[in-house]
């Protein structure tokens, strides 16, 4: 079976963001990327996928500007087989749809059964991108998935919702986008690393849609009114339920 | 002008607040600029909330019945969105930043190809453009966005936008024929298993109480549950409870977990690490209880309390539960 994960390179977690002089994007400088958490365990799950089934490749796939290719080498070092770039040094002010085609464009050619997301990126947190891709690839869609089961040209999986989840039926090939609590990633291994090196790394360039979106400000949220240490212990308790009734007016 | 659609959502036999939120801003905008609001309700049986949705603001009101509909399916509800974007030729549609609504307009926005603006928190319209605010990095920044393409498919952050006040009038019902293709057959629901009894969605609660690794074990959050059932809250977690398995996954709170900005957050034994701060501090309300001082959760919290969770929480019940 042939798996596509679709990763995207992303500010880490930990940055403290800056918006950069123009006054419309983030501060480039200082701030380290990573891989996508939500991708990490997308490309989990397509080789847990891979290694239950026997056989098969997981191809990792990615628009992003040059620096990408190593984020590329890391999924190729936890496991990936193949990695696709799609170099596109203005990614950051793309739009979901013109990614999502730039996607689908290169993977219509590819033979697939599977394509796996991340349920968002953690930069722009869209979650647009692998519901596009569906219907751009006109197959099923299902998202926020934590449990995957391969049967043949069907995929049994879990869908969360409020309070629970549901359990799906999902005709293949589909797009799937990957939720917390699907899988624990692995990290790469030191045998990894070193094969990585020798894995097919392939770019590619495509002509990417006009702009549907345009954006004209970056701003900090308000900020918070400096804390205030009500009192010690259970001591501070009446004075607590006091403020919230009194000052905050919520009980 | 072209109308604004507004997709409306049901959940245990009623409208979701949040849908009435959209509802109500597409009313405020609609009367700004002089156009029909309609509102487009999916689902089985839900013929008869057309009267409350005419109250909450709609000029019109389509539905799109029938036992296909019973629960949300992507591929099944885009099809009947998009007959209804096909009749309404809209100049926006307003979706909820539910799990469902996201799906929907980005699954839309391809159809139409062109992107949605996800989880705005305001929209403006001004000659002829709409432009929304969202935050990025789970909140660590707020960027303006304008949409460059018709329709503006917009949602709406569930408990940002104020629903307003109900009033009678008449409202026209028309009925949306759907039909639906092979292709939108293709996901079919098995089964649906609840695992949590009555619960409150975290993104909608009004007053959210949470629990960190200061919990220290699972069976430990009996004392957040009681003080959440007090405040008729819902329980939220930090990762690192998450991740020690106390609590489920859709518990957690922050830049990987769920964004909320309840009217009240009470965070226990947590320490405010960024990415739990990107998820929360949007709070109207944040209080915080911990045994550490230094943590930086006190830097957010409105009110703080140094001490041990297991003597305050209880004691914060307690006080609670005395009759004013
Ligand atoms: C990629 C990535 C994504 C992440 N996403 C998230 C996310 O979405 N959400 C999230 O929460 N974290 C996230 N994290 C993890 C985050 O960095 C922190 O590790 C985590 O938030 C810490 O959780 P905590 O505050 O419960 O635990 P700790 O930082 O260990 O804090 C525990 C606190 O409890 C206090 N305490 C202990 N005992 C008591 C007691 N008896 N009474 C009162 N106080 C007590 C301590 O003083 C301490 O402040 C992410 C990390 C990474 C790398
Ligand atoms: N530039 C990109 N390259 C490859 N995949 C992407 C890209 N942007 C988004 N994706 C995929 O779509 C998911 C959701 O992204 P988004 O819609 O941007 O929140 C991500 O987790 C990736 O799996």
């Amino acid at each position: 079976m042939n798996i596509i994960v679709c990763v995207k390179r992303v500010p880490s977690t930990e940055t403290t963001v800056r918006v950069a002089s123009d006054g419309k994007s983030l501060e480039q400088s200082g701030v380290e990327y990573i891989l996508s958490p939500f991708d990490e365990i997308a490309l989990e799950e397509g080789l847990r996928i891979k290694e239950r089934l026997g056989s098969g490749e997981v191809s990792v796939i990615s628009v992003g500007p040059p620096e990408t290719a190593t984020t590329l080498r890391t999924c190729l070092a936890i496991g990936a087989d193949k990695a696709i770039h799609i170099k596109d040094s203005d990614v950051y002010k793309r739009d979901p749809f013109s990614i999502a085609s730039a996607l689908a464009s290169v993977i219509k050619t590819l033979p697939y059964s599977l394509v796996l997301c991340g349920k968002q990126a953690v930069d722009d947190d869209n979650a647009q991108v692998p519901a596009m891709l569906a219907r751009l690839l006109n197959i099923p869609y299902v998202s926020v998935v934590t449990k995957v089961e391969i049967s043949g040209t069907k995929a049994m999986v879990n869908r969360e919702v409020s309070g629970g989840y549901e359990i799906l039926e999902v005709d293949l090939p589909a797009v799937l986008t990957a939720q917390k609590g699907l899988n624990e990633p692995r990290y790469p291994s030191l045998k990894g690393i070193m094969s990585a090196k020798k894995k097919p790394l392939e770019e590619k360039t495509v002509t990417f849609d006009e702009l549907s979106l345009e954006t004209i400000k970056m701003e900090y949220p308000p900020s918070r009114q400096a804390g205030r240490i009500v009192g010690k212990g259970v001591e501070a308790v009446p004075e607590l339920v006091k403020l919230l009734k009194e000052e905050a007016k919520i009980i | 002008m072209q109308p604004i659609l507004v997709f409306i959502e049901t959940s245990d036999g009623q409208l979701r607040k949040t849908s009435l939120e959209a509802l109500s801003e597409a009313k405020r905008i609609g009367r700004n600029i002089n156009v029909e609001v309609i509102a487009l309700i999916i689902g089985d049986k839900i013929a008869s909330f057309a009267n409350e949705l005419s109250s909450y603001g709609a000029d019109k009101v389509l539905v799109a019945e029938g036992g296909d509909f019973k629960d949300y399916n992507t591929a099944k509800y885009t099809r009947a969105l998009l007959t209804a974007v096909n009749k309404t030729n809209p100049t926006a549609l307003f979706l909820s930043a539910t799990p469902s609504g996201k799906d929907l307009s980005a699954s839309i926005s391809a159809e139409l190809k062109l992107s949605a603006l996800q989880d705005c928190i305001s929209i403006s319209y001004e000659n002829g453009v709409f432009t929304v605010r969202r935050p990025v990095y789970a909140g660590k920044a707020i960027i303006t966005v304008r949409a460059l393409k018709t329709p503006a498919i917009i949602t709406l952050r569930p408990k940002v936008f104020a629903v307003g006040v109900p009033e009678n009038k008449n409202v026209s019902v028309g009925n949306l024929q759907v039909a639906l293709t092979a292709d939108d057959q293709r996901v079919g629901l098995k089964e649906t298993v609840v695992t949590a009894q009555k619960k409150v969605e975290l993104t909608e609660a009004d007053i959210i109480v949470s629990g960190g690794r200061g919990m220290k074990a699972g069976e430990n959050f009996k004392v957040i549950e009681e003080l959440a059932q007090v405040l008729n809250a819902a329980v939220g977690a930090s990762r690192a409870a998450v991740d020690s398995g106390w609590r489920p996954h859709t518990d957690q709170v922050g830049q990987t977990g769920k964004t909320v900005c309840p009217t009240l957050y009470i965070a226990c034994g947590i320490s405010g690490a960024i990415q739990h701060l990107a998820g929360m501090s949007s709070s109207k309300w944040i209080v915080a209880i911990n045994k550490d001082p230094e943590s930086p959760i006190f830097k957010v919290a409105n009110y703080g309390v140094v001490g041990d969770l297991f003597e305050v929480v209880p004691a914060l019940c307690q006080e609670l539960k005395k009759p004013c």
